[in-house]
């Protein structure tokens, strides 16, 4: 037959699809770059998945279309570092962290919102945004010099996540405020077969394993940097709160923790194979819903030295100074993190939907809604608990670098050092190498990383 | 006794050529296998697709497909064809009179344009990145498809013109010789004689150039921005740090796969084909 035939079928029809194409995607480029349309990159979390199916009522209420980018979170983070370095203007507005927030903020690269928040004729509805609904430690970690440079979308803590059938089957109590000694005891006890006494990160990833760790760090009474960039990763605190997670991981631990991050132990919870996990506040929402949903506890982050050590995590809208559509990113923002957006996906069932995946930790008065609380009774309390009981410029500790931040350094370099230590320790947890030897490699990275600010 | 001996040797060859298929069939075994694993999951719910060890006989779901559906994966699909359509015909049509000059009427120093062209692909593409993001800035060309189709005519160029030259250094010169003492003129030449007797090498050329630029993710995902959007990068976006997502990206991989093996199965023969003329020599 048949070869050369179906060869000039093919080359036939390649060339038709080319040729339509090429006019298809021509126009709809010219539509993309109207005055009405925003366009949003931002990170792919269940929330925001949620939010992409609702917005065409938003779409439908102002006129206004909005394209979203959503990416995993590491090249959400490079692909927000380029685009707002540059000003390039593919998008108006991104999810950020208020680890991006204050840093962008101080180079110029997000636009300032404070005028927009107090006034009600630019919201998308009309009517007040409520500034002074959202959680005062989150507005503080968005805000740089008394201006408002983010909204928080959702926020979150850490806090401990614990199966209570499985505590009062091995005669134990979970106390007010455990400390991680109590909690390294509890483990030894509750480790049986295929389930691990505790879930804790282990991947690779600043914003994995070093999250959790460096809320152990702190309240052991170590910090990355004292007041004047001297790194202290291999002495005192840091140190022994490393040897101190990497053993209890190790010993009591779920199987191939080197590997395992938020998702992995969500998982190992959901499917019973972990009896306590220290994590995100975020986490619950996941959980209730789950075999095991009403058998879970909340308590505090563990603590040793200071009274509190919870993290503090928001994603929050940020607009790009070179944004030419501002207003209308504001009615955007004014949308999602307003207070109706709560009731728009509290009532609907679906991916990130249902009163259970609000976003929550980002305004006060979910707090007091009857249905949040109706699902969410349980853990909103804890979590409310835990939000206010972080504070980004305190950690209780008694030195530290004079950034903000509880889980993270608050500098540009710290994804890069932050990355590289993280791969130190996770190998220490894999057993690759040992802890010793992997702090002080991570001390000489952290002492490079910071290099341009020592003086 | 010459006999036993041919009958011996003729045994052994076929011991050796029953190891080696064995050999090349438990390669492919190897090769398949995450292939297929991949299409499995894509067939199960995202709770039967995490789970530790695996479950092979999970009841099939057809939910990983319907999410991916649901993220609108049209708009991806029509940007990544544009590019790897349009990038790997303008490839054919300027390595094709590249080869020609370097095979059939060679210029001075062909070797040197060669290794030129080979050169171009020393450096890694990421190098190049930021300078090429910069330029596309300036010039207005970000989240454009057609900065994709000149990237990847301008990376797969440098490859099409050394499969090609090799197609058309075989091809024996007397026949156009002979056509030419017929009275064909150069395009005649080109179009009756050249491009038939290179179609396999034309092929196998077309395919590559558009597996390459079908699968590229780093420069999509950099100058591609919300408008022009790749397939791989909007493979990546199911990929998250909270939640499952297993079953969704294998059925979205399984799916952005089909367009390739489409291309690869209707240029079978002729890559076959071509494939062989190029290593035979």
């Amino acid at each position: 037959m048949r070869s050369t035939q179906r060869v000039a079928v093919s080359v036939a029809v390649v060339g038709l699809v080319a040729a339509g194409l090429s006019s298809c995607s021509a126009s709809s480029g010219g539509s993309s770059g109207g005055s009405k349309t925003l366009n949003v990159l931002m990170v792919n979390n269940p929330q925001m998945e949620a939010l992409k199916l609702v917005a065409p009522e938003f779409t439908k209420a102002t006129g206004i279309k909005v394209n979203f980018k959503d990416l995993p979170e590491n090249d959400l983070r490079s692909t927000a570092s380029t685009e707002f370095a540059q000003q390039a203007n593919q998008y108006d507005l991104a999810t950020l962290s208020n680890f991006e927030i204050p840093i962008y903020a101080k180079k110029g690269w997000v636009a300032d919102l404070t005028k927009y928040t107090s006034d009600p004729k630019s919201s998308w509805n009309g009517k007040d945004f409520d500034q002074s609904d959202i959680l005062k430690p989150m507005a503080t970690s968005l805000t740089v010099n008394n201006k408002i440079y983010g909204e928080p979308f959702y926020g979150e803590s850490s806090f401990l996540m614990y199966r209570k059938d499985l505590f009062k089957a091995a005669g134990l109590t979970m106390p007010a405020n455990p400390t991680w000694q109590q909690v390294a005891g509890f483990a030894a006890k509750l480790k049986k077969g295929s389930t691990a006494g505790i879930c804790l990160r282990g991947a690779v990833g600043w914003g994995q394993v070093m999250a959790p760790l460096t809320t152990v760090v702190n309240t052991m009474g170590g910090t990355w940097f004292d007041n004047n960039w001297n790194a202290k990763v291999n002495t005192g605190g840091f140190a022994k709160a490393t040897n101190f997670y990497v053993d209890l991981v190790k010993k009591y631990g779920e199987p191939g923790a080197a590997q395992a991050g938020f998702t992995e132990c969500d998982n190992a919870m959901i499917q019973g194979q972990a009896a306590m996990w220290y994590d995100a506040t975020s986490a619950a929402g996941t959980l209730v819903s789950s075999k095991y949903g009403s058998e879970i506890g909340y308590a505090p982050a563990p603590v040793e030295q200071t009274k509190s050590s919870g993290w503090l995590y928001t994603w929050a809208w940020g607009v790009e100074s070179a944004s030419k559509k501002k207003d209308a990113a504001w009615k955007f923002i004014s949308w999602a993190s307003g207070k109706d957006y709560l009731n728009t996906v509290g009532g609907r069932t679906g991916t990130g939907m249902g009163w259970a995946n609000v976003p929550a930790g980002a305004r006060a008065s979910l707090y007091t809604n009857p249905n949040y609380l109706k699902v969410a009774s349980s853990f909103a309390q804890p979590t409310l608990a835990a939000i206010n009981s972080a504070d980004p410029n305190n950690t209780g500790r008694s030195t530290h670098p004079p950034v903000p931040g509880i889980q993270f350094v608050d500098v540009a370099e710290f994804t890069d050092f932050g990355q590289k230590v993280s791969q130190q320790i996770s190998n220490a947890i894999a057993g690759s190498t040992s802890v010793s030897s992997a702090l002080n490699a991570s001390q000489s990275i952290a002492q490079d990383g910071v290099k341009a600010y020592k003086k | 006794m010459a006999g036993a001996v041919i009958n011996r040797a003729a045994g052994r060859n076929k011991r050796a050529g029953g190891l080696l298929s064995a050999a090349a069939w438990v390669i492919a075994v190897l090769f398949i296998i995450p292939i297929l694993w991949m299409v499995l999951t894509a067939f199960h719910s995202e709770n039967d697709a995490a789970k530790n060890p695996p479950s092979f006989f999970a009841p099939l779901s057809m939910s990983g497909f319907s999410d991916f559906w649901a993220a609108k994966p049209i708009p991806p699909l029509l940007n990544s064809l544009t590019a790897s359509l349009a990038s790997t015909l303008f490839v054919l049509l300027l390595a094709l009179p590249a080869a020609y000059a370097l095979s059939i009427k060679p210029v001075r120093k062909w070797t040197d344009v060669m290794f030129f062209f080979l050169s171009t692909k020393f450096m890694p593409i990421v190098a190049g990145l930021l300078p090429l993001y910069l330029v596309a800035k300036n010039t207005g060309l970000l989240g454009n498809v057609w900065a994709l189709v000149i990237i990847y005519t301008s990376m797969n160029l440098p490859i099409a013109v050394w499969m090609l030259r090799s197609f058309l250094a075989e091809m024996p010169i007397e026949i156009l010789e002979a056509s030419q003492v017929d009275g064909a003129g150069f395009f005649t030449q080109m179009y009756k004689i050249v491009v038939p007797l290179v179609m396999p090498g034309l092929a196998s050329a077309a395919l590559i150039c558009f597996i390459f630029s079908w699968n590229e993710l780093l420069l999509a995902n950099t100058l591609g921005g919300n408008t022009a959007q790749t397939a791989p990068v909007f493979l990546t976006g199911f990929v998250t740090s909270q939640g499952l997502f297993l079953a969704k990206v294998c059925a979205a991989s399984v799916a952005i796969s089909l367009p390739v093996l489409a291309a690869g199965f209707a240029a079978q023969d002729k890559l076959v084909q071509g494939l062989s003329l190029g290593a035979v020599k």
